[in-house]
C-alpha cells in the first residue's frame, strides 16, 4: 500500500509545510502518514480546513517511502522540495539542524 | 596603493544615460505599490481568496515556486542604474537570502521573498524608479534589446528610446491587458542580433532607407517552448514613426483571432503558423489601413523625442585617443589579463572607451546568479569607472558599457576579487540555463547543475577556446526558458519513467541566421549527459577543417550523422 502525507505552501511566508499531528511543520520527517483511504480523507479534510482559514495554499497528497523512522517523498519532485535546492545545501530545509535525520 | 583603489567617492553623483521617471511616472508606481499592499493585506485577512489573489500578484510579479514564492523584477531592456544594482543587492540581503537571479529576459528573480514583505521590497524598488510590473501574466512584458544598444561600433541605431517608448505605451494598456497570452517583443539596433529576435512574439530589427530615414523590419509569430517556431516578416521596412500604430495592428489582429481556448495553442506563433505569414500579413495590413494613423504618428515622434532626450550620450571625456599606452601594457604584460580581454573586452563606439562584459558564469557557478556583494562591487565600478551604468544580457550576464580604457585593468582586478573576472564570455562554458528544478515549480528535471557538470568538465581555458564560439542552452521543462532550442547544443530536461532524462539538439542559433536545433536521438539519463556533450564536442575537434571552421559551420556541414554515430553505436 502506497503511503501518503499532506504538503501545501504556507501562506503568508511561501514555505513548504506538511501537515503534522499539531500543525503545519516544515519537515517531512514531523509529517503525519496516511496509509489508507480514510486516513488520506482526514488529513485532505484538515487541509481543506487550513486552506479556507487562510493558512496554507494548493494543498495536495504526497506519496511517500518510510521504513525505520526514515520517510523520503517517490518522486524526485517531491524530494527536492523536501531539502531545497540540489545546487544550493545550505538553503532550505536540508540546511535546517537534522531536517534530513 | 593598489589597482584597485577608486577613483571617486562611493555615491558619486553620476547620472547614467538612461530613462528618468517624471512625476506622473512616480505617482503611478507608488499607487501600484499602494494597492499591492492592500491586497497582501486582504488575502492575509481572508478577504480574498487564493483564486481571487493570483491574478493581482501575477500581475505584481509575484509566483508562488517550488520551495517558496519567487518575486520576478522588470529590468527595462536590461538597464539598471549602479543606484538601482545597489538596492537590488540591499533587497537581497534584508528581504531575501542574500542573493539574486538574472534572467534569459535580463530580468531579476529573488527565489526566497515572504509574501508579507514583498509589499516593502516593491517600495524599495519604487524609490529606485523599479518594479514588477508586467513581468507575468497575459499582457506585454519587458521589451528586451541588445545589450550593447548605444554603444557597439556595428550599430544601426540606439535601439533604447524604442524600447522605452514601447514600454510606456504598453504599460497598462487597457487594449492589451489581456491577450491570449503572454507577449513579448525584442528590438535590435544592430545587423548582428544579440537580442534573439527572431523567437520573440514581435522582434523588431531597426535599418535605414534607401535615404538614410529610420525605420524597422516588423517580424512576427516567434516563439520557442512546447512549438518552437521562429518569426516571420510582416513589413520588410516600416518608417519608424508608424512603429506604435503598426505593431497595435499586430496585436489587435492576435487579440481578435488568437485563441483562448487551449493555453498551448494562444501565442501569436500559433496564429501565424496556422493562418499562414501571407494571410497574416493581409489581416494586418487590413487592420492597419483601416486606421487613420497621422495624429500617432506625430505624437510618436514628439514622444520620442522626448524620451530620447534621456538617453543622450553623457559624461564621456572628449578626444580621447583609440589606444590607451597603460591598457597595452597591462595586456603586453600580464597573460591572465590579456585572455580576459580577448574573451569578454568589445569595441566601443567612443574613442578611448570599452564595453566591459561580467562572466556570471563561473566554473561550477549557478548561471546567472549573483550575491548582494557582488551586485555591490559591479554598483561600486559603474559608478566609479562606467558612468553608472549596467546592463543584463539575456545570456545571464552583466556589462559595464562605458568604461575608459585606461580603467579597464583596475577594474578587472576588481572584478577578480568577487570572482566576476571569469574569461569565458562565448565559450563552451558560458551557458545559459534556466532555474529548472531546483526552484521552478513547473519543471521536469533540473537544469543548473547539468550546466555546472558541463562547465566542470570544459573548466580547462585552452580547451575552451581551442574548441571556440560554442554556446549551450538549457532549459528544464518544454517551457524552454532557458532557449535551447536556439542553442547550438540544447539541452532539455525531461522525466521519463519517473527520472530526470536529457534530449539533445543540435544546430539551433539564437543569431541574425536564427535556426531551431534538431533532436540528435533518444535522451540521456542524469549522470550521462555531461559525457554525452563531450562526446559531441570531441566529434566536432577530430572532423572540423581547422579552428577557422566553428561547431555551427561543422554542423551544417556534415549534418547530425557523426554525432550520432559517435553517441548512439556503442549504446
Ligand atoms: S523552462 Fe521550465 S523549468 Fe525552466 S524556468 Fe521555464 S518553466 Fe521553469
Amino acid at each position: 500500500m502506497v503511503s501518503r502525507v499532506l504538503t501545501a505552501n504556507h501562506l503568508a511566508s511561501g514555505d513548504v509545510v506538511y501537515l503534522a499531528a499539531d500543525g503545519w511543520t516544515p519537515l517531512l520527517r514531523d509529517a503525519l502518514i496516511a496509509s489508507d483511504a480514510a486516513a488520506e480523507a482526514c488529513l485532505l479534510g484538515r487541509a481543506a480546513r487550513d486552506e479556507e482559514a487562510d493558512i496554507v495554499v494548493d494543498p495536495y497528497l504526497v506519496e511517500v517511502e518510510h521504513s525505520a523512522g526514515r520517510i523520503e517523498a517517490v518522486h524526485y519532485r517531491e524530494r527536492f522540495r523536501a531539502r531545497g535546492p540540489s545546487v544550493r545545501p545550505d538553503l532550505g530545509k536540508q540546511a535546517l539542524a537534522g531536517a534530513l535525520a | 596603493m593598489s589597482a584597485t583603489v577608486l577613483e571617486a567617492p562611493v555615491g558619486a553623483s553620476v547620472t547614467p544615460a538612461t530613462y528618468c521617471y517624471d512625476a506622473f511616472d512616480k505617482q503611478f508606481v507608488a499607487e501600484r505599490t499602494a494597492q499591492f499592499r492592500d491586497q497582501v493585506e486582504r488575502r492575509l485577512a481572508g478577504l480574498l481568496t487564493e483564486e481571487q489573489f493570483k491574478p493581482l500578484r501575477l500581475m505584481n510579479g509575484v509566483y508562488l515556486q517550488l520551495h517558496a514564492y519567487m518575486l520576478r523584477v522588470a529590468i527595462p531592456y536590461g538597464t539598471l542604474s549602479a543606484v538601482q544594482l545597489r538596492r537590488l543587492a540591499d533587497i537581497a540581503e534584508r528581504f531575501d537570502k542574500g542573493y539574486g537571479h538574472f534572467t534569459t529576459r535580463q530580468n531579476l528573480q529573488f527565489n526566497w521573498p515572504r509574501l508579507v514583505e514583498i509589499p516593502d521590497i516593491l517600495e524599495q524598488l519604487a524609490e529606485v524608479e523599479m518594479h514588477a510590473i508586467q513581468t507575468s501574466g497575459n499582457c506585454i512584458r519587458n521589451v528586451t534589446t541588445d545589450q550593447w544598444a548605444g554603444v557597439a561600433a556595428d550599430e544601426i541605431m540606439d535601439p533604447r528610446p524604442w524600447c522605452e517608448l514601447l514600454r510606456q505605451w504598453s504599460s497598462l494598456h487597457p487594449e492589451f491587458s489581456f491577450l491570449p497570452r503572454k507577449f513579448k517583443i525584442a528590438v535590435t539596433g544592430s545587423p548582428v542580433d544579440r537580442a534573439a529576435v527572431a523567437t520573440h512574439d514581435i522582434g523588431l530589427r531597426m535599418k535605414r532607407d534607401g535615404e538614410g530615414r529610420p525605420g524597422f523590419e516588423v517580424l512576427a509569430g516567434g516563439g520557442l517552448g512546447r512549438t518552437p517556431i521562429l518569426a516571420r516578416t510582416v513589413r520588410a521596412f516600416l518608417p519608424a514613426d508608424e512603429l506604435l500604430a503598426y505593431v497595435g495592428a499586430i496585436l489587435r489582429v492576435y487579440n481578435r483571432f488568437g485563441r483562448r481556448d487551449n493555453k498551448f495553442k494562444a501565442r501569436i506563433k500559433i496564429l501565424v503558423h496556422e493562418q499562414g505569414i501571407e494571410a497574416f500579413r493581409a489581416a494586418v495590413e487590413a487592420e492597419y489601413a483601416a486606421g487613420e494613423h497621422a495624429a500617432e504618428a506625430a505624437l510618436t515622434r514628439a514622444e520620442l523625442a522626448r524620451i530620447q532626450a534621456h538617453f543622450q550620450p553623457i559624461g564621456y571625456e572628449d578626444d580621447l585617443p583609440e589606444r590607451d599606452p597603460g591598457f597595452d601594457r597591462a595586456v603586453f604584460e600580464d597573460e591572465v589579463f590579456a585572455g580576459w580581454v580577448r574573451g569578454n573586452l568589445v569595441r566601443h563606439k567612443v574613442p578611448g572607451y570599452a564595453i566591459v562584459n561580467i562572466s556570471l558564469k563561473p566554473v561550477g557557478g549557478i548561471p546567472g546568479d549573483a550575491t548582494a556583494a557582488q551586485m555591490r562591487t559591479v554598483a561600486d565600478l559603474a559608478e566609479r569607472h562606467g558612468l553608472g551604468e549596467i546592463r543584463v544580457t539575456h545570456e545571464q550576464n552583466l556589462v559595464l558599457p562605458h568604461v575608459r580604457l585606461r580603467d579597464v585593468h583596475a577594474v578587472w582586478e576588481a572584478l577578480g576579487e568577487a570572482g566576476l573576472a571569469t574569461p569565458n564570455l562565448g565559450l563552451i562554458s558560458d551557458i545559459i540555463a534556466c532555474p529548472g528544478m531546483d526552484y521552478c515549480a513547473l519543471a521536469t528535471a533540473r537544469s543548473i547543475p547539468v550546466a555546472q557538470a558541463v562547465a566542470r568538465r570544459f573548466a580547462d581555458l585552452d580547451r575552451q577556446r581551442q574548441i571556440g564560439d560554442l554556446k549551450i542552452k538549457i532549459s528544464g521543462c518544454i517551457n524552454a526558458c532557458g532557449h535551447h532550442h536556439v542553442g547550438h547544443i540544447g539541452i532539455l530536461g525531461l522525466e521519463k519513467k519517473g527520472v530526470e532524462s536529457y534530449q539533445i539538439t543540435l544546430g539551433g542559433d539564437a543569431g541574425a541566421d536564427a535556426a531551431i536545433g534538431k533532436i540528435l536521438g533518444p535522451g540521456f539519463a542524469y549522470d550521462e549527459i555531461t559525457d554525452a556533450v563531450e562526446t559531441i564536442v570531441d566529434t566536432y575537434l577530430q572532423g572540423r577543417n581547422g579552428p577557422g571552421e566553428t561547431f555551427l559551420a561543422f554542423h551544417a556541414r556534415v549534418g547530425a550523422a557523426p554525432f550520432k554515430e559517435a553517441l548512439y553505436a556503442a549504446r
